[in-house]
């Protein structure tokens, strides 16, 4: 089955009568990046609430793995669907790192030869075997995000729904919050990846879902994306620097389309005087 | 001319139940109508910084200072917060935590009641002040339904409405959407370059302090590691590379293409500097080739 994550009309109505997201169709294929991008109050959230089960439709249809989540709980979903917060603190309860690891494959029932592969796989990748029996809330903020991460993959859902990553860390976090992409991106898990950090989406994200208003306003991929200038107004996003550079100079010089990446950048200006 | 608005001589901090010291001898001199940025991993002490130029460090947290702050020439060991509110304005990064009333008008009145400004006095500045960050015709909405930015621009206003010559802001922006980080920046120039306030900015956008400040200070576990303009702070990437901080995307381009044998005259730290950079690099580069 390739579409992973599937909404077919999807509308959110809040009890106070206001719609968050109004007609939503989606297609995610398995093993994607998808990038959900726009301001706050635009429906991202609300939007990416619906792939865990943490809201139903109020109308139309979501389907996870070809399972229709309405008729599902949280818990049944959290083996296809994880979601990570962009406030950990939302998300961390257990009174040490190893127990906050624990915590998730324990209710799936794995065995304890299971559970300590997992844990200690993660605590691997995640570098936290120095910090194991820490009390999470005593931790850092940047390190409790990674922690809340952490805590998702050693469940090893297939689709991993990250709100915020980068938001709170500084440039060393949100080289380990790219790190875990990768990671993602080899294991083909599919990604939802809320965030305002353009420059993650441009490096990483297969293709970016523009949000406005409480409706999806623009698919693209991100080349595509952050060249439609009228989209980025309309939406009042930005592009990357090395992507408005690239713009800018296009005009002037460079003649293959804009590039996204501070890497990619470079080449194309070494390309221009070859 | 140029004259200092604060001064931290030796300024050494640390809070109860730690076992390193925050803050460890900081030397800082910051001149009236300047805008500076203090950037650091987190960590790195930015915040008690921050904190300490207003009084809340010491006074307000548990722990143990030595060295001094003087602001205006008052020593904040000798002063309350609230005297210092006249000279320091402070927002946060989360603007929650600091609006507390039902409407706007109130929110902008709490603080200046609290420091005794009489009600006609209030009628004048709190228009002013609302006027300056954009959000007249708003007095009457509650803070909890203005946008992210909205709401940390009444967090400005209501520093403002105190007069500050200072205005700290840390991490203003984290919380904030694309839309709201562009306001709250946007006023915060605004103010610096129209009303000659001096600005001390707490953030981690380095594209953005590029644009912006006119000094850097780079903090790391407590000391002030480099200090200078945004052109020697953001082009000596080797250093920042030892704290752990990115240059910004266009200073990373020219530096990328240095190490493959190009070379320019100065790495570009603005998108508007690097448009003119590579420009006539490559005008150049054509010619001579």
């Amino acid at each position: 089955m390739s579409n992973i994550i599937e909404c077919s009309n999807l509308s959110h109505v809040y009890p106070t009568g206001l719609p968050a997201i109004k007609a939503i169709n989606l297609k995610v294929n398995s093993g994607e990046i998808v990038a959900i991008l726009g301001q706050n109050g635009s429906g991202k959230t609300t939007l990416v609430k619906h792939f865990n089960g943490l809201l139903k439709p109020t109308s139309g249809k979501v389907s996870i793995n070809g399972i229709d989540t309405a008729k599902q709980t949280v818990f049944n979903l959290s083996s296809h669907a994880g979601y990570v917060f962009q406030n950990p603190n939302h998300q961390l309860f257990s009174t040490s790192v190893l127990a906050e690891l624990q915590f998730g494959p324990k209710n799936q029932g794995l065995t304890d030869d299971e559970i300590e592969v997992r844990v200690k796989e993660t605590a691997d990748f995640f570098q936290l075997h120095s910090i194991i029996n820490e009390h999470p809330l005593r931790l850092s903020f940047p390190l409790r995000k990674i922690v809340a991460m952490a805590s998702i993959y050693a469940m090893q859902p297939s689709i991993f729904i990250l709100d915020e990553p980068t938001t709170g860390q500084d440039h060393g976090g949100a080289e380990k919050v790219r790190k875990f992409l990768r990671k993602l991106k080899d294991d083909e898990k599919t990604v939802i990846l809320v965030t305002h950090d353009m420059p993650l989406v441009a490096e990483i994200a297969d293709r970016v879902i523009a949000m406005w208003s409480s409706e999806i306003i623009r698919t693209a991929n991100p080349r595509e994306f952050f060249f439609d200038l009228k989209t980025m107004e309309k939406t009042k996003l930005q592009q990357p620097q090395a992507t408005a550079l690239s713009h800018r100079l296009q005009k002037k010089v460079l003649n293959d389309g804009i590039t996204l990446t501070v890497q990619e950048t470079i080449n194309a200006l070494e390309k221009v005087l070859n | 001319m140029t004259s200092e608005i604060i001064r931290i001589e030796n300024l050494t901090y640390q809070y109860a139940h730690t076992d390193k010291p925050a803050l460890v001898d900081i030397n800082l001199s910051i001149n009236k109508g300047e805008y500076l940025a203090i950037i650091g991993p987190c960590g790195a002490g930015k915040t008690t910084i921050a904190l300490s130029l207003n009084g809340i460090v010491p006074h307000m947290t548990v722990g143990e200072m030595r060295g001094k702050v003087f602001v205006e020439g008052i020593d904040t060991t000798q002063s309350q917060v609230r005297d210092l509110a006249h000279i320091v304005g402070m927002v946060f990064d989360n603007p929650e935590y600091q609006l507390s009333q039902s409407t706007v008008l109130s929110e902008m009145a709490i603080g200046l009641e609290n420091i005794g400004v009489p009600r006609d006095e209030m009628l004048v500045r709190i228009p002013e002040a609302l006027q300056i960050v954009g959000l007249s015709g708003l007095e009457e909405r509650s803070p909890l339904e203005l946008s992210g930015g909205q709401q940390q621009r009444l967090a400005i206003a209501a520093a403002l409405s105190m007069h500050p010559k200072v205005l700290v802001l840390d991490e203003p922006t984290s919380n904030l959407d694309p839309m709201g980080k562009e306001e709250v920046f946007s006023v915060a120039a605004q103010l610096n370059r129209e009303k000659q306030m001096t600005v001390v900015i707490v953030e981690h956008e380095v594209e953005v302090i590029a644009d912006y400040a006119d000094r850097v200070v780079v903090l790391d576990q407590g000391q002030i590691v480099n200090s200078g303009n945004v052109n020697e702070i953001f082009t000596d990437i080797d250093s920042l590379d030892r704290v752990g901080i990115r240059p910004p995307q266009v200073t990373a381009i020219a530096s990328g293409l240095e190490k493959r044998g190009y070379h320019f005259k100065d790495l570009p730290v603005t998108l508007d500097g690097a448009d003119d950079t590579f420009s006539e690099w490559l005008k150049q580069d054509k010619v001579s080739a």
